[in-house]
């Protein structure tokens, strides 16, 4: 082989233009070929959505997976029932049931705990029906207040002004062995439908 | 040694073929009259460039952990080399890019830009400018203090009122059932890689859509846009009025860009970035929760609309304003042009300015938001240190009245300035209203005793304008 044999003609296409000349025309191939073409792409279009499939799955698994993860719901400890006087409404701090290792602080949570009577205890959720702003409270006008929107509730919760469309969310609360206890929940949501 | 450097780009050139991919774009021929009003285009590209530099920086030391974060935030603002101007810079050159792009959909909307031919050049705009305000709300986020924890909790919130989804919706944001360890990570991951992933793809066609449309040409009255003959009578104009987009073009966008960057680096030099709130700690309840100023329109909007169609406005707000910017130029793609031909236009973008602006102005004061340290009446306003208005001053103060109504500039403003309320209510009508209560006023008849309502009663009868 001489080297004019490998010299492309001045006025000759470059090859995959010539390549797209010959498929367009049907040079070079025969029905059968053309089947087989778009059997190629067809097998081509399919393992891309096979390869999608493959990694899409786990991603999606992954970052979807917190919603499916149930987090138990625990009784934690308050405090003595001697800790908390009648009538009076305080705020109480408790971990959550089952943080992940490195939640750090963010594993901390809240409530308002008020000591109705000797025996009734009532801890109503920090998040504001509102917008889920932390409420608080105002012993001396025995209101609770919102900072983000100006919601107020009365000391049983009730709301009092502003745009709150329900009460304060309460969480379940025992009295076992001397100990009130508080049954961790998730962050209140108020949903329209 | 200059004719060796040329030598050696020549080659690097004819292998990797950069004039022939760059060529095009740089000497495609741009509209000669279209000047500084050009400039904000290429100037939220730059601003996201900043980002993404001083983005990058920051990944540096940042620690996308619950636990973490806020320290490594503190390590780079009070002892990192530069970390205070790079958090600065990334801080205002997100302002800027917001204030850009916020620019450049009026610029465009104005001079009928999105018009035949260019409609997708505007629906890819409409989408990146929803991105840069997701980018902003999660940049907020990984702040991870006290405000940014809790303004995850507003967003779930938020999300809480889609209708159906709306619970699932607010625990995939929380990434769980609380704030915890999952919650920044998945924020981090979507402000850091998959929203910048979506902008550069969205970038790249925006920018491939204008080299294919070309540059609008400046709007003149009675040139209307007709799709027949438009893409032909274009580049006839470009031939007779055009120049290439390098330099004839550019200059002014690298001019107004230089301005851009000195002026973020400037402020992130001499006012430095947003201070670090306290402790993102969920026990912590002395929280304010607060957007940046980007989105404080939004926040003041929820404030004052009704709160019976609070759960609707809240979601069909942003949906309605999403689509009907994307169907703009569906709705008329054609015609006019010139801002003069469409006098509506100038309203709408007025309108829009001027209300975004008022609640913008309204957020930053948040009326609504009761003063939880409005501190104490001086005697001298009261006007008396013993007796029954003495006595229902300190009333007003213990029973949360001060944090709600102004006296004498002391106060909170969420309910009426009761500086005058002696003038304007008889005494019959405050019993009547202490007892009660109003719309937005608590009822206090249980909590009040009869003697406790007098002394209010005379406190608020003693504010008086004065005697002339």
């Amino acid at each position: 082989m001489n080297d004019t044999e490998n010299t492309i003609p001045p006025d000759e296409p470059p090859l995959h233009g010539r390549l797209q000349m010959q498929i367009h025309q049907g040079q070079g191939s025969d029905p059968g070929c053309l089947s087989r073409r778009r059997f190629f792409a067809k097998l081509s279009i399919a393992l891309s959505g096979l390869c999608a499939v493959i990694l899409g799955v786990p991603l999606v698994g992954f970052i979807v997976a917190p919603l499916f993860r149930k987090t138990p719901e625990a009784w934690v400890p308050l405090g003595k029932t001697g800790d908390f006087e009648i009538g009076k409404t305080v705020n109480v701090t408790f971990e959550d049931s089952s943080p992940l290792p490195w939640a750090g602080i963010t594993a901390k949570n809240a409530a308002w705990l008020r000591r109705a009577s000797a025996t009734d205890f009532i801890a109503f959720s920090v998040n504001c029906t509102h917008l889920g702003c932390p409420v608080r409270w105002l012993a001396d006008a025995e209101l609770f207040m919102c900072p983000c929107h100006g919601g107020v509730y009365y000391k049983d919760g009730t709301v009092a002004a502003g745009p709150p469309p329900h009460p304060l969310t309460r969480y379940q609360v025992r009295v076992v062995n001397d100990e009130v206890q508080l049954k961790t929940a998730p962050i209140p949501i108020t949903t329209t439908l | 040694m200059t004719r060796l450097l040329m030598t050696a780009w020549k080659w690097v050139d004819d292998r990797i073929g950069i004039s022939d991919m760059v060529g095009p774009a740089m000497n495609h021929l741009v509209p000669r009259d279209s000047k500084w009003w050009y400039v904000f285009g290429s100037a939220t590209m730059l601003a996201f460039i900043v980002q993404v530099v001083t983005g990058v920086a920051l990944s540096f030391s940042y620690v996308s952990s619950s636990s973490q974060a806020y320290e490594t935030l503190q390590f780079i603002t009070n002892d990192a080399p530069f970390g205070r101007m790079l958090r600065g810079m990334h801080y205002y050159g997100a302002s800027a890019m917001v204030l850009m792009v916020g620019a450049h959909l009026a610029q465009t909307f104005l001079f009928g830009a999105y018009k035949f031919p260019r409609e997708m050049n505007w629906a890819t705009g409409v989408l990146l400018l929803g991105m840069t305000m997701v980018m902003g709300f999660t940049g907020q986020l990984l702040r991870w203090d006290q405000t940014a924890a809790w303004s995850v909790v507003v967003a779930a919130e938020q999300a809480g009122r889609v209708p159906l989804i709306g619970s699932w919706l607010a625990h995939f944001i929380l990434g769980g059932n609380t704030i915890g360890g999952a919650t920044l990570s998945r924020f981090f991951a979507i402000h850091v890689f998959l929203i910048p992933g979506m902008l550069f793809i969205f970038i790249g066609l925006h920018l491939w859509l204008v080299l294919r449309h070309g540059i609008s040409e400046p709007p003149v009255p009675g040139r209307p846009v007709e799709p027949k003959t438009y893409r032909e009578w274009y580049h006839q104009f470009l031939e007779k009025h055009g120049h290439p987009f390098w330099p004839d073009g550019a200059w002014r966008d690298f001019v107004f860009g230089t301005a851009l960057i000195v002026t973020i680096a400037l402020l992130a030099y001499f006012v430095g970035p947003p201070p670090i709130d306290k402790p993102p700690d969920p026990s912590i309840l002395g929280a304010d929760p607060r957007p940046d100023w980007y989105l404080l329109w939004y926040f003041a909007l929820l404030a004052l609309i009704p709160p019976r169609v609070e759960g609707v406005i809240m979601i069909a707000v942003p949906a309605v304003i999403g689509t009907l910017l994307l169907i703009v130029p569906l709705l008329n793609n054609r015609g006019e042009r010139a801002p003069s031909r469409r006098p509506w236009s100038i309203a709408v973008v007025l309108l829009s300015v001027i209300t975004i602006g008022s609640l913008w102005v309204v957020g930053v004061s948040s009326p609504w938001s009761p003063n939880f340290e409005p501190g104490r009446l001086p005697v001298k306003v009261i006007g008396t240190d013993n007796g029954p208005v003495f006595q229902g001053a300190v009333l007003f103060e213990e029973k949360g009245c001060l944090n709600c109504h102004l006296v004498s500039g002391f106060g909170g403003r969420r309910g009426p300035d009761l500086t005058y309320i002696g003038n304007e209510l008889t005494q019959d009508n405050m019993v009547i209203r202490i007892v009660n209560g109003g719309v937005n006023m608590p009822a206090f008849g249980n909590s009040l005793k009869p003697a406790d309502i007098d002394n209010l009663v005379a406190f608020l009868s003693s504010r008086r304008r004065p005697v002339q």
